[in-house]
């Protein structure tokens, strides 16, 4: 029981619909078309709120404006240019393209062109950096007597032999430390 | 040689867009509404409700209509300036009190003096609209044609009025 009244509380929020201020209209489909139009629009006032959220008076006012227009039977993009018209573009969240908005669409292209460009070029240069040099049968020699070698048993000095020295050497440290 | 030319072309491109962008203010929207006819409107004038006032009356002068009202601070701000303006006599001011009862209005008149021929009062906000207000005060350079040839957003400071609105006046004047 007890569960169940805590299960029905974390219900509630869902009944208290808040956030949009707005003076309903009595045609409640057409409300939820304006809100979902001014949803999509910028208070001028409160710039990072849509029309649908803001408390502004303006917002509230523009909010009446296009309820009316619905009323009247204009279509959302009649609306729309009508906002424009008196606003600018600013009060759309989705600006048109035109010359003064092409940075802003295709600007992102064009950086991640140019940065796919260097990263390219980078990589092509690096490429032809790398020199393949081939071993002598010296050197292969060489190599494979140095991961054949075991560890030293004990650091007797062996005359002569400068690579064991050196090697006998570190291992001095080693026991050092 | 280019390691070190190119990080600082960068830099100096993301500086100067941060430069520009930044000084922006966001608050400023630029308005369609200039280069346009001045929107059509009939309100009834602040003084005497009984007579109206409509742009059509103002064909061939070149006019100042200030949106302000008795709510707005930064309108007191502004409001020396249009004072001794309207005592220049350079240009007729005309008043719109923006979303504002009438007393109120006509009290800060009282109060503040009056620059105004005359003010209308759109009490609903509607011609504000129109014209595209989101802040008082605003103020709207119209020419005599009825065209919008400027919009200040926000206070007429002295130095707004003498480098840009009382120029673009005379030269319009002078049309």
């Amino acid at each position: 029981m007890k569960y169940l009244s805590i299960l029905l509380m974390c219900l509630l929020p869902a009944l208290s619909h808040a956030g949009q201020a707005t003076d309903m209209a009595a045609d409640p489909v057409l409300e939820k078309r304006m809100i979902g139009l001014a949803e999509n629009l910028r208070c001028l006032v409160c710039q990072n709120e849509s029309l649908a959220s803001s408390h502004a008076d303006l917002a509230e006012d523009l909010r009446r404006e296009v309820r009316e227009q619905m009323q009247k039977g204009l279509s959302d993009q009649e609306i729309i240019d009508y906002l424009v018209s008196r606003y600018g573009d600013f009060v759309l969240y989705d600006p048109p393209v035109k010359k003064s908005t092409l940075i802003l669409w295709y600007g992102p292209f064009v950086l991640l062109l140019l940065g796919a460009g260097v990263l390219i070029y980078q990589l092509r240069k690096r490429k032809s950096q790398i020199v393949e040099t081939e071993l002598s049968d010296e050197d292969t020699q060489r190599a494979a007597e140095l991961l054949n070698e075991t560890p030293l048993p004990n650091p007797l000095p062996q005359a002569g032999e400068g690579a064991n020295e050196s090697l006998r050497e570190r291992h001095v440290e080693d026991n050092q430390a | 040689m280019m390691r070190f030319i190119l990080p600082f072309m960068v830099f100096f491109v993301v500086a100067v867009f941060l430069y520009v962008g930044l000084s922006l203010n966001p608050r400023e929207v630029p308005s369609p509404l200039v280069g346009k006819a001045a929107p059509a409107f009939i309100l009834p004038q602040l003084h005497e409700p009984a007579k109206q006032f409509s742009p059509q009356d103002m064909k061939g002068k070149v006019w100042l209509l200030n949106v302000w009202a008795s709510w707005c601070t930064a309108c007191e701000g502004e409001h020396p300036v249009f004072m001794e303006l309207s005592r220049q006599n350079l240009v007729p001011i005309y008043g719109m009190d923006y979303k504002d009862k009438r007393e109120n209005g006509e009290a800060w008149l009282r109060k503040h003096g009056n620059p105004y021929v005359l003010a209308v009062s759109d009490n609903e906000g509607r011609v504000g609209i129109d014209y595209g207000v989101y802040g008082v005060p605003e103020t709207y350079v119209i020419d005599k044609q009825g065209v919008i040839q400027h919009k200040q957003i926000g206070a007429v400071t002295p130095k707004i009025l003498n480098d840009k609105i009382l120029p673009l006046v005379k030269e319009l004047q002078a049309k």
